[in-house]
């Protein structure tokens, strides 16, 4: 993977390299998908960032949480019926109990669907060298283009200077 | 004076890439416990569990104590960093990850006790529910079984809930280390780059892990509790026993935060990170745990001795007023009498100060356990069962190793992952410390610029 890009001190650049790089990006003939964005800690209430947000891990939880709750549900009764000892006239599936086995599975549902959902939607375990620089681990943001056009590059690195880079940077691989 | 980015990412990866002889003196002595708990272990397996001084009708002792003991610990960590997670508290970020590894350790140590004390280990996975030849299923009354569920429940989500933040903080290291360092941390790293989405799932995910992980540290140690509640034993068979022991683990949890985060901060070097804000707040909780205990407990004795039934006043008398009463004294000092005006006035509440009273509740809350499970043991309803407990040299050695073996796991820990979460340090750098502002449109922006900075970032 090759990539051109420039490190920003602050999200305000970093949205406007952002928003010059979407506006060119049909005149220099590259998908707005191939725009990357990397930094060392979270930026809220930036457009290049809440764009990503979305309630659906919450919704998974909830899924994961019946899925285990039904598990745990099975588990007991199923269990205790297909092995019935005496309980003295008490209920052989007592709810009281069970409620607790359920309860804890539900929530290990939740979790670990929490988990799953987690590392679907970051793309996590990826071991392919993806772009990165040191550098945004000292607080700076990277924005830049993935395998840029060749014949646009000068353009691309124009329009990030403009955004407030002091330098453009090419990435060629990463040597382990 | 603040500090930025880059400074804040030198101090917290330097003890990851430098270790001093200090850390290393203190690994030995943590491992030579440890290692002595493990023979003791093994003359355990080889002699038989006669070697303890448990006998009819004392069954559970040391060991129980322990096992409530450290599971009693783990409430420090992640049912403090989810809630002050879920409140948005800026300072917690330098406590989160100190308080989340406690848990893990701890959870993983209380899981080891019954393995001790099943005195068959190798027959431990009959706990498993699986369909055997025999077809014998657990029996899912028993709070036994219970346990199992809630102790896999909580260590699981303690687990992910301590390693999710360290993910970024992986990268950074893959990114800034050479050699074998760097393709160790690129596999732990998982290939992390930072992208806005990376960073918007891993803080849903946290927040609902935070969410979760509140009712299920709640219910473990309610369930530890029903071990002795669901038993008709004088003084155990009590309603109050749930909240009692959840407070009475909350308690103990920050204690052993205060104390942890007392020696991190001398021997990592974070003085600059883990200020007298922390311990401050840290204290006030404490205290506040210390009313609460102080107030389950009489509330608990009171209701016994206003009950005066003969079975429950043998245990009350032989605690308070004859064989283990210097226990119990020594239990209260430590919980309240030492702790509360040490954190209650302001001028004491220092950073010694709030260690040395975390200090007395650690010992004061391993003695409450202590005596809910034996002086009840000791003295069952029919007088001609009534025995004594004294512990023995294998119990005393496996109950040091257990300290041992949490300070190792703490200290190899501390040597690979940061203590303090780097990314979330630096979020605090941010207008208002990363926490989104609602704006006059009802939007969330972290630009707008008003109130002080927090307290964690400006000195």
């Amino acid at each position: 993977m090759k990539a051109l890009y420039a490190l920003y001190p602050d999200p305000e650049a970093a949205q406007r390299a952002v928003d010059s790089l979407r506006a060119a990006s049909t005149e220099l003939k590259f998908d707005a998908q191939q725009i990357v964005i990397l930094s060392g800690e979270p930026h809220e209430g930036y457009e290049f960032t809440d764009e990503h947000a979305t309630r659906r891990p919450y919704r998974w939880a909830v899924l994961g949480a019946a899925v285990g709750g039904t598990l745990g549900y099975l588990l007991t009764t199923l269990t205790q019926k297909s092995y019935p000892i005496p309980t003295g006239g008490m209920s052989i599936t007592p709810v009281w109990t069970n409620g607790i086995i359920v309860y804890e599975m539900t929530m290990l549902g939740a979790i670990l669907t929490t988990l799953v959902v987690l590392l679907a939607g970051a793309g996590l375990p990826n071991f392919k060298d993806g772009i990165t620089d040191p550098e945004i681990w000292t607080g700076k943001i990277l924005v830049g283009v993935a395998d840029p056009p060749e014949n646009s590059q000068a353009e691309l690195a124009t329009r990030l200077r403009q955004a407030g880079a002091s330098e453009v940077k090419q990435f060629a691989g990463i040597s382990s | 004076m603040q500090r930025t980015a880059e400074q804040i990412e030198q101090d917290l990866l330097r003890p990851v890439f430098h270790t001093s002889k200090k850390y290393w003196v203190a690994v030995a002595f943590a491992t030579s416990l440890f290692f002595a708990g493990v023979a003791a272990f093994c003359y355990q397996v080889y002699a038989g569990i006669g070697v303890w001084g448990i006998n009819s009708p004392v069954f559970w002792a040391f060991d129980i104590t322990n096992f409530v003991f450290w599971i009693g610990i783990s409430h420090a960590g992640t049912l403090i960093s989810a809630i002050l997670r879920l409140t948005n508290a800026t300072w917690r970020r330098p406590v989160t990850r100190c308080a989340e590894a406690i848990t893990v350790f701890s959870v993983l140590i209380g899981a080891l006790i019954p393995l001790c004390h099943i005195g068959r280990p190798w027959l431990a996975f009959w706990m498993i529910p699986y369909p055997s030849e025999r077809r014998i299923w657990p029996n899912f009354r028993s709070p036994l079984a219970w346990d199992f569920f809630a102790i896999a429940t909580y260590l699981t989500g303690s687990t992910i809930f301590l390693l999710l933040p360290t993910i970024p903080d992986f990268a950074a290291i893959r990114d800034t280390a050479t050699g074998l360092r760097k393709k160790i941390y690129r596999v732990l790293a998982l290939g992390w780059q930072g992208t806005p989405r990376q960073w918007q799932r891993l803080e849903t995910a946290m927040h609902i892990m935070a969410i979760a992980i509140v009712p299920v540290a709640v219910s473990v140690h309610t369930i530890v509790s029903w071990d002795f509640a669901m038993t008709p034993v004088p003084m155990w068979h009590s309603t109050i026993f749930g909240p009692y022991f959840v407070a009475g683990a909350i308690f103990s949890g920050i204690a052993a935060l205060i104390l942890t985060m007392a020696v991190l901060r001398k021997v990592l070097r974070l003085e600059e990170y883990l200020r007298r804000i922390h311990f401050e707040n840290l204290g006030k909780l404490l205290l506040t745990m210390s009313l609460l205990w102080f107030y389950f407990t009489f509330a608990e004795r009171l209701t016994t001795w206003y009950g005066n039934a003969p079975p429950e006043m043998v245990v009350f008398w032989d605690s308070i007023r004859k064989n283990f009463a210097p226990l119990f004294w020594i239990m209260v000092f430590c919980n309240f009498l030492i702790p509360v005006p040490i954190l209650g006035i302001k001028r004491l509440r220092t950073i010694t100060g709030t260690a040395i009273a975390s200090c007395t509740v650690v010992v004061g809350m391993w003695l409450e356990r202590f005596l809910i499970i034996v002086p009840s043991l000791e003295h069952k309803f029919l007088p001609y069962s009534w025995g004594t407990y004294r512990p023995t040299w294998v119990e005393d050695t496996l109950m040091a190793a257990s300290f041992g073996f949490m300070a190792l796991l703490y200290l190899l820990f501390s040597k690979f992952v940061p203590m303090i979460s780097v990314w979330e340090m630096k979020v605090g750098l941010q207008p208002h410390g990363g926490v989104p502002v609602a704006t006059a449109e009802g939007e969330h922006h972290g630009l707008v610029l008003e109130g002080p900075l927090p307290t964690d970032v400006v000195e």
